[in-house]
């Protein structure tokens, strides 16, 4: 892809992060950050092609390296994240027993 | 050999991209919370097999083995670690991930001649560094492993110059040459600018650094993304960068601080103020029974709940104690301070977990007038988040942050492990006003005895 492009998508992707976070109430911030810490877990993608077209060793421990890092990051991240937020659900269950169907709806 | 072609693959890609946004923004309510980190983690395992269905490429068991590795570690402690123990955790997987960003631009350095790529290069490697030793001193400051107070020493504001020039000049080598040594020197570099970056700053403001250093990670994964032409990598790298800087901010409005003066203000020497003035001034010390005539014979009573009690796990005996004041007819609330625990949010977590009901939950806005009208403020395992230094001592810390108004209640109980001072490691005047009295102990312990104590009235 054409440097041209991928600026416009990484600007474009700046003002949607700016967006779909900006009306978040402060109980949120801290699995918000969490799911946001594993969202960047991706970089697994990266170290995937990075390690297979290793043909050195010492490049392709390094790259395996990278992979478990990053796998580590993405799956670590999701699973402590649905911890956190699992106890909102509770909590919810709690607080919401009027509307339970209407708070799916949208 | 490749199974999809390249139209799959970026619609593939498309598709990974558009979860993660549906991610963010479900994140940010919390009636789609929960859906919204499993949308995430739905695209991430689509852009996973996308990337070994479209790819070339060899060594695919050793990649299946490392990835084994890394879920093997990564989720059982994920699963287990103690919802107290969190904050660090997040630091930690986010600074793994800025490593694995640094690791890969290292190794693309070789495959690339052009001078614009070997700028996304440096970019990565740099800025991943600083995530992955930043992260790690967040990490050994939430767990203890060393001091909570700000680290300064007379030249760290010359070191971190220097570091910062020697990066860049290294940085503008690799650039123009593409030379590894240099680039592993910028690694170096980065590595110790992290640890500069974080040392200076203080317990409190930690948890503002883990969200500017995940949203640094960010930035290093879209770069990286740049590096391999890889779109997704652009994207997500660029969302989480975004939402990051917006949250880091709003966390630091919510402590009343700035991101520039918590990440500076040890270097203008400011955050050390306070924080020796250890006295010697007397304390009114209480026992349990104290206390539980002293709740047991109000009409409204007020429990801060603070990190202390999370710590001693106390959170399931505090909501007994609720519940047993309600019976005899006293009005209960908790107040919940927004950066309560040791992150934004945090506490409500916590007591969610404990299973105390969400309309005793008050927020700080919504209680602070209500304090007035309490007959006793009952602090448990708080501190820095009631500290009256944070109003009136513009040289503390905490000056500036919002706090719960305890001491306009009749009477402020504080249920504390001892006389230290809380994780910003300022002393609390309000310890020796003379309507406050203490009652020192494991949080648990205290509570447990209270509780004895009230049903025995």
């Amino acid at each position: 892809m054409d440097g041209m492009s991928l600026l416009t998508i990484t600007v474009l992707a700046v003002f949607v992060g700016f967006e779909v976070v900006s009306k978040v109430s402060s109980t949120l911030h801290t699995p918000l950050m969490s799911g946001a810490n594993a969202i960047h877990g991706i970089i697994l993608v990266g170290a995937i092609i990075v390690a297979g077209q290793a043909a050195d060793p010492w490049v392709l421990a390094v790259a395996l390296l990278a992979v478990g890092l990053a796998t580590a990051n993405l799956v670590g991240g999701f699973v402590v994240t649905d911890r956190m937020l699992h106890m909102f659900h509770a909590r919810k269950a709690v607080g919401a027993k009027e509307a339970p169907r209407k708070a799916d709806g949208r | 050999m490749s199974l999809l072609d390249p139209v799959w693959t970026s619609l593939l890609y498309l598709v990974a991209a558009v979860f993660f946004i549906l991610a963010l923004r479900g994140l940010s309510s919390p009636r789609t919370a929960r859906r919204g980190n499993l949308i995430g983690a739905a695209g991430a395992l689509i852009a996973v097999l996308t990337v070994f269905l479209s790819s070339r490429l060899e060594n695919i068991p050793w990649i299946l083995a490392a990835i084994a590795v890394g879920s093997a570690v990564a989720a059982p402690v994920a699963r287990r670690v103690k919802m107290t123990q969190m904050p660090q955790l997040v630091a930690l997987f986010n600074g793994v991930g800025g490593g694995a960003a640094a690791l890969v631009a290292l190794l693309e350095l070789s495959h690339t001649g052009d001078p614009w790529v070997r700028l996304a290069i440096v970019f990565t490697l740099l800025v991943g560094a600083v995530s992955f030793a930043g992260s790690g001193v967040t990490f050994a400051k939430l767990q203890e492993l060393m001091t909570t107070r700000p680290v300064v020493f007379p030249g760290l504001p010359a070191v971190m110059a220097a570091v910062l020039l020697a990066a860049v000049a290294a940085a503008a080598v690799v650039v123009f040459t593409g030379s590894l040594p240099l680039a592993s020197l910028l690694l170096v570099l980065g590595l110790a600018a992290g640890i500069l970056l974080v040392l200076p700053v203080g317990g409190a403001d930690v948890p503002i650094v883990i969200s500017l250093l995940n949203a640094f990670t960010g930035l290093a994964v879209a770069a990286s993304g740049l590096v391999l032409g890889n779109v997704l990598l652009v994207v997500a790298g660029t969302l989480v960068g975004a939402s990051g800087t917006i949250l880091t901010r709003a966390m630091a409005a919510a402590m009343g601080r700035s991101v520039a003066g918590i990440l500076f203000g040890a270097f203008r020497g400011g955050s050390t103020a306070g924080s020796t003035a250890v006295s010697e001034r007397p304390v009114r010390s209480s026992s349990a029974e104290d206390v539980a005539v002293l709740l047991g014979y109000a009409q409204r009573v007020i429990i801060v709940p603070g990190y202390g009690l999370a710590v001693a796990q106390g959170q399931h005996t505090a909501a007994e104690l609720a519940l047993a004041l309600e019976s005899r007819g006293i009005e209960v609330d908790f107040a919940i301070h927004p950066v309560a625990g040791r992150m934004p949010g945090h506490m409500n977590v916590l007591l969610a977990e404990a299973n105390v009901p969400y309309e005793s939950l008050k927020e700080m806005g919504e209680i602070n007038p209500e304090f007035k009208t309490a007959d006793v403020a009952l602090v448990v395992g708080a501190n820095d988040v009631v500290n009256p230094a944070a109003k009136t001592s513009a040289g503390s810390p905490i000056y500036g942050m919002p706090i719960l108004e305890v001491a306009d209640a009749r009477q402020v109980v504080f249920l504390k492990r001892s006389m230290r001072p809380g994780f910003a490691g300022i002393e609390n005047d309000l310890l020796y006003e003379p309507q406050t009295s203490l009652l020192f102990g494991d949080a648990k312990d205290s509570l447990a005895q209270v509780l004895g104590a009230v049903k025995a009235l």
